[in-house]
């Protein structure tokens, strides 16, 4: 286990570089002079020169590189131009909106989909698979912001059950937290949840079709325990994968999310640094949201060894 | 579909006489055929629409605004007095048009990158590390940096989705070609003095284009949904264009009052989406000859 740990982990070294590379050139594909563009209309020439300064615009491209690499070796990411505060302040402020946003969204999403896949898979070609699929696809159709606006016109507007924005901290109790999360955690799930169902029957149904099952029935298994211990427990090498990647989706479905329900996440600070051209800060958060998901990725990994002892990793 | 490829190099009646035969069996498909139908009504309505409605999208009429939907405005008007349907329709077109794009330009970097690591195995890693490494960024969030970086255009919106894009294509060529190259005729090939990129012309991209053609399906489909949450964020072309998605984001102050605003661009963008996905439900089911068991 710790071999793997150290193994995933030097593994994850060279991406993580790579990562941070491809943000700082990033910074690099604006056109034109990204101190005039970041100074804005109408500024000073000191201003302009300045945020040159500050940014070490002035220097030559690979010493940029290299600051910024040596920077991020010591955990700093810059500063945002706008908010007086560090990239890493401004997240940690903020992130725990968007965790507890996508926490509450996964734990819906995981059950609710892989239910609906395996549903589907073990009555294949009956009325249910095709309800259970109609309604997969209508998730993976249907565009976020979309139904999240209709959805407060119907919940919040309309019926008057949940609050239609803002964010209350889980330290002021937990049931009005929920209650300020729990319309755009589902929202925000509807995508996921027809993603992982779409995925979890087509993994069922490659399983459903081996021998063994036939085997596990033909001795007298019970259906429940043939569905779910010979068949699911072997599709969840393909399950976790698919959870992994919904983690990434999460990610970007919370920046649109958090738009409509106006909660102050980590997604409504990119697409506001994003409209003010605090670029920095644009750099800074992909990056941290590009480390994050490498990191979810070894996690992934590590849990295939548990939950699948035939895998090694040598 | 390693049959179809031989014969593609040596037979073409035969090829086209599969390709026949394929286009049959897709069209047997239930999903396939909604989607193809979909996806046709779209097309067409994207295509001539322009050119039948006579009113300019952009147009303001203050006397008119928001009219709910009537004879004369199909869909209403929105708080400029421009007339929804028009708008609607000069989106569908902006929408297909950046999936297109997108699917098009993720499918040839894609290809191109797969084959590179799939077949020359001496940077088959590096290439890989650097796609896994954009693969690190959710989708639409790196389509906001590349947008933030290139300006609200739409030449930059198709450009960000299509970067987006491009490792999860690059993945599925890659895996195609890890396994053609080993085959036996291929390897033959090579013996007998096949040049590198004939190989690839002749086994390798034939070989993938079951798989990409899928992938690039689902792109369609993610890219359309993509284009319009940026649209919604402010991050897409910019306005006046009229796109679904900032469409709907300029009719989600009057949702209430003014439904029909957002009503009918959502329609569109979910329409487009489902559409696509059921096309790639389709091409998957016929081409992927794991999925053949049920005959």
């Amino acid at each position: 286990m710790l071999r793997l740990i150290t193994f995933r982990l030097a593994h994850a070294v060279p991406i993580l570089l790579i990562i941070a590379v491809l943000a700082f050139l990033l910074m690099q594909l604006l056109p034109g002079d990204p101190a005039v563009l970041m100074a804005g209309e109408g500024a000073t020439p000191q201003a302009i020169q300045e945020i040159r300064q500050r940014l070490n615009l002035d220097q030559p491209l690979v010493r940029q590189l290299g600051t910024w690499l040596l920077h991020l070796a010591q955990g700093d990411l810059g500063s945002s131009l706008q908010l007086n505060q560090t990239v890493v302040s401004a997240v940690a402020e903020r992130l725990p909106v968007s965790l507890s946003l996508a926490a509450i969204s996964l734990l819906i999403t995981v059950p609710a989909g892989i239910m609906l896949g395996v549903v589907a898979a073990y009555a294949r070609d009956s009325w249910l698979d095709a309800v259970a699929m109609a309604v997969a696809l209508i998730g993976v159709s249907v565009p976020t912001f979309w139904i999240a606006i209709l959805s407060v016109i119907l919940f919040s507007v309309t019926l008057g059950w949940l609050p239609s924005a803002g964010y209350v901290p889980l330290s002021e109790g937990f049931v009005p937290w929920l209650l300020a999360l729990i319309q755009p955690a589902i929202v925000l799930a509807l995508f996921q949840i027809g993603f992982l169902a779409r995925m979890t029957r087509s993994a069922m149904l490659d399983v459903l079709d081996q021998d063994f099952i036939r085997t596990a029935r033909a001795k007298g298994v019970v259906e429940s325990v043939v569905l779910w211990k010979h068949a699911f427990r072997n599709t969840l090498i393909a399950v976790l994968t698919v959870v992994g990647y919904i983690f990434s989706l999460l990610i970007g479905g919370s920046v649109i999310v958090e738009q409509v329900f106006a909660l102050p996440g980590v997604g409504r600070l990119v697409v506001q640094a994003v409209l003010t051209r605090d670029y920095p800060l644009v750099q800074g958060t992909l990056l941290l949201f590009g480390f994050i998901f490498v990191l979810i990725n070894i996690a992934t990994d590590i849990l295939y060894l548990i939950v699948d002892p035939r895998v090694r990793y040598d | 579909m390693t049959d179809a490829a031989l014969d593609f190099a040596t037979d073409p009646p035969t090829w086209r006489h599969r390709a026949w035969k394929m286009a049959i069996r897709l069209f047997r498909h239930r999903s396939f055929r909604i989607g193809f139908g979909i996806t046709l009504l779209l097309v067409v309505v994207a295509t001539f629409g322009p050119l039948l409605v006579k009113t300019d999208p952009t147009a303001m009429q203050m006397r008119f605004r928001f009219r709910p939907p009537s004879e004369r405005f199909l869909m209403g008007t929105d708080g400029f007095g421009r007339d929804v349907f028009s708008r609607f329709i000069y989106g569908a077109q902006l929408s297909l048009w950046i999936g297109l794009w997108v699917a098009v330009l993720s499918g040839i970097a894609g290809t191109f990158f797969g084959v590179l690591s799939g077949y020359v195995r001496a940077i088959d890693s590096l290439v890989m590390r650097v796609m896994d490494a954009l693969l690190a960024f959710p989708p639409i969030l790196l389509a906001i940096g590349v947008n933030a970086a290139l300006g609200p255009q739409v030449h930059s919106v198709i450009i960000a989705l299509s970067v987006s894009y491009i490792p999860r294509t690059a993945r599925i060529v890659r895996a195609s070609a890890l396994v053609v190259r080993e085959l036996d005729y291929v390897q033959a090939a090579k013996i007998s003095g096949a040049s590198g990129l004939r190989i690839v012309w002749r086994h390798i991209l034939p070989n993938s284009i079951g798989p990409l053609l899928v992938q690039l399906t689902f792109v369609f489909a993610y890219a359309i949904l993509a284009e319009a949450a940026l649209s919604f964020l402010g991050i897409g072309p910019p306005p006046p264009t009229p796109s679904w998605g900032n469409i709907i984001a300029e009719g989600r102050d009057y949702a209430v009052e003014a439904w029909w605003i957002m009503l009918f661009p959502g329609i569109g963008i979910s329409l487009a989406a489902l559409g696509m996905n059921l096309l790639g439900d389709g091409l998957r089911d016929v081409l992927d000859p794991r999925l053949k068991i049920e005959g």
